[in-house]
């Protein structure tokens, strides 16, 4: 606890004005996207403070996305593991799903202040394409997707929603072909459009003010979270657990918990097929500091800096960077961040199936499976609050290749 | 005074415009790159501008996306594209090189150790796209010790504030990049450029060089009328794609594109054919 104290500034007070969480973050992009960046920076500084936008944002909230979400006591499975009682976040009950869409909501209101018509975003399993697809339906904005080829071949359910919403898929095949090369396009696209287009990128990455504005967006999970564990409990959590790949979802459990240092956080990252085999898509536990996609963050490279592909069953922590935040807690000590492998999700994604009858996304199964191993160390009077970030009917197809069986 | 600056006055003196041709170090052939280097200069280019290859080069269009996935595939890395700039020198002591790359590559080698590599090898200048001068200061003073111009980007979307600020911690020339967009990009209006680029120079002392979507010689040529410098990046690296498998025919082709330039750059605009560029 020492080392949190001697390095993070109390009260939490990150990003600085241009975007730095220490050492990380900050604006690492080309000249010509510094201006709408800035414009960007402005106009969301102007909307967090004006009642009127929060007020907009908290009603589509509540009536499109169908928040709060339940913080919901899973009794049977807490029992089964003999520790600590593990309430899940359902953030799988969104609207389209996943937590994805509290951001694009967030973004795609911003865009529409800002006058763009237009919306752009990257994806990688396909939620934050189809919550982005899905906010431009709602609002009546032109949206295009961009998307690897690989995961294309992945999510092809995904792909047809998005279509169905009106939404022009475009695939990607420079490079690995999935998220990263995915991302790269969409900076192309923002860089060539940049007057009537908003890129809405769907984590907590990219250029300031990208990472603190998702993470603002996000952090209703937090709020919700913390109001529903002290109605529910009368008390703080002891833990919380969230996987992270670009790490939205984590930061938007954990940010509103920063301060309460009681509370224990861990990140969890795909160890894939195991961090010795080299495919695998842990970033904090198995990268290094290096710049990409517009912020200073942990990369995994190889020892001249080229960027290397990453290996996921879940698409949607298949990415080679993190969020700077995400680097910034690790170093100082105040999150912990631990890696599950691809099998080890998968005992997690049945196992809660079949205890609670709730199908987890396989990104959000590798922290359960994390939660598996935590909460036989802890007491059962402690309080353990993991983020069901996505329900898993998308997944189903991977689950069923896997093992073998033609739906 | 670096070898940039003195290019630039001795061109000066001639009332002559520097062409700057770009090639990815590696592509095709780690092997091709110096001999084609000096072919360069031989038709008539004043400054060098080598791409260090990265793995997700976010700026560049199709053509030198695919260039540097060519010299990725060799294996090139920077302290490679070092070696060559040093190869480069045994021969040719007084063309300024300029290094165009991504951060990446040189955070990982770390800011001493690049600023020293690099000028031991004989680079002149750095142009790192997504580094801008916000975040440079680190990296800058490094530079400093080693005489290596820092050359920073000017686009159409920055502000005059920002125009400032960037020639401020700016070496060499400041490079506008002429489109919104990526490199390659094929819809350049030479008027628009004209008057931005006449716009920049009222404000900054260093001369200004012009690049992105300078496909042929019509367009160097519009653009040299107020630019003090053309660089010619996507249109050369397809010369080298198409022949990449005849080092010859590619020399060749380079070789015409090049000095088609630099002949029309050296032709007043009046006396010249071309019109309605």
């Amino acid at each position: 606890m020492t080392a949190i104290k001697s390095q993070l500034s109390h009260p939490y007070h990150y990003p600085d004005e241009f975007g730095h969480f220490g050492p990380y973050g900050g604006r690492f992009v080309a000249e010509t996207l510094m201006a709408p960046i800035d414009e960007l920076t402005t106009a969301y500084a102007q909307c967090i403070t004006d009642p009127a936008f929060i007020a907009e944002f908290d009603d589509e909230l509540r009536n499109y996305v169908g928040r709060p979400s339940p913080l919901y006591y899973a009794k049977r499975w807490s029992e089964r593991l003999g520790g600590a009682k593990i309430y899940l976040k359902r953030e799988d009950l969104n609207h389209t799903g996943a937590h994805k869409i509290n951001n694009t909501v967030g973004q795609a209101l911003l865009a529409r202040r800002m006058g763009k018509k237009r919306v752009i975003a990257e994806t990688g399993a396909g939620q934050h394409g189809v919550a982005t697809a899905t906010v431009a339906a709602r609002y009546g904005m032109e949206c295009v997707v961009y998307m690897g080829e690989e995961d294309i071949h992945r999510q092809a359910m995904n792909v047809f929603r998005m279509k169905l919403l009106g939404a022009t898929v475009v695939p990607v095949t420079a490079g690995s072909k999935t998220l990263k090369d995915a991302l790269n396009e969409a900076m192309r696209d923002w860089v060539t459009n940049v007057d009537s287009t908003f890129y809405i990128i769907g984590t907590v990455a990219g250029p300031h003010p990208y990472p603190a504005m998702v993470r603002d967006f996000q952090a209703i999970i937090g709020r919700e979270a913390r109001d529903q564990v002290l109605a529910q409990e009368g008390r703080l959590p002891d833990a919380l657990v969230a996987c992270v790949g670009g790490g939205s979802n984590a930061i938007g459990l954990f940010y509103p918990f920063i301060e309460d240092t009681s509370v224990q956080l861990y990140g969890v990252e795909a160890a894939g097929l195991g961090i010795a085999t080299g495919q695998h898509a842990a970033t904090l536990c198995a990268g290094k500091s290096g710049v990409l996609h517009g912020n200073r963050t942990y990369l995994i490279e190889d020892q001249d800096g080229q960027i290397i592909p990453t290996h996921s069953i879940s698409a949607g922590l298949d990415y080679p960077g993190v969020g700077p935040e995400h680097a910034w807690l690790k170093d100082t000590g105040r999150a912990n961040y631990v890696a599950i492998s691809d099998d080890e999700a998968l005992a997690a994604f049945h196992d809660l199936t079949r205890t609670e009858g709730i199908i987890p996304a396989l990104e959000s199964s590798h922290a359960l499976a994390y939660a598996t191993k935590l909460a036989p160390t802890m007491r059962k009077n402690q309080l353990l609050v993991v983020n069901l970030s996505g329900r898993g009917d998308k997944d189903i197809h991977t689950v069923a290749e896997r093992e073998g069986i033609t739906l | 005074m670096s070898r940039i600056n003195t290019r630039f006055t001795e061109l000066g003196k001639t009332g002559r415009k520097a062409l700057i041709p770009y090639v990815t170090a590696g592509d095709p052939d780690p092997q091709l790159t110096v001999p084609l280097l000096h072919a360069l200069v031989e038709a008539g280019a004043n400054i060098l501008e080598i791409g260090v290859p990265f793995s997700d080069p976010m700026a560049e269009g199709p053509v030198i996306q695919r260039a540097m996935e060519r010299a990725l595939a060799q294996k090139v890395t920077l302290s490679q594209v070092l070696t060559m700039v040093r190869t480069f020198r045994q021969k040719d002591m007084t063309t300024p090189i300029v290094l165009m790359g991504y951060l990446n590559p040189i955070e990982v080698m770390g800011y001493p150790e690049f600023a020293t590599a690099a000028s031991q090898a004989g680079v002149d200048g750095v142009l790192i796209v997504d580094m801008p001068p916000e975040e440079a200061t680190a990296l800058l003073s490094e530079t400093h010790k080693y005489q290596l111009d820092m050359i920073f980007l000017v686009s159409p979307t920055t502000t005059d504030h920002r125009i400032q600020r960037i020639a401020a911690a700016c070496g060499g020339f400041v490079y506008y990049v002429s489109l919104k967009g990526i490199t390659g990009a094929a819809n350049l209006d030479t008027e628009l450029v004209q008057r931005r680029v006449r716009h920049i120079k009222s404000m900054v002392s260093l001369p200004v060089g012009v690049g992105f979507g300078i496909a042929d010689a019509a367009s160097a040529q519009a653009v040299s009328q107020v630019a003090d410098a053309v660089v010619v990046g996507s249109a050369l690296v397809k010369q080298i794609e198409a022949n990449q498998h005849d080092a010859v025919a590619m020399t060749q082709a380079v070789t015409r594109l090049i000095k088609g330039m630099r002949t029309a750059m050296d032709t007043p605009m009046a006396a010249s054919r071309v019109a309605g560029v």
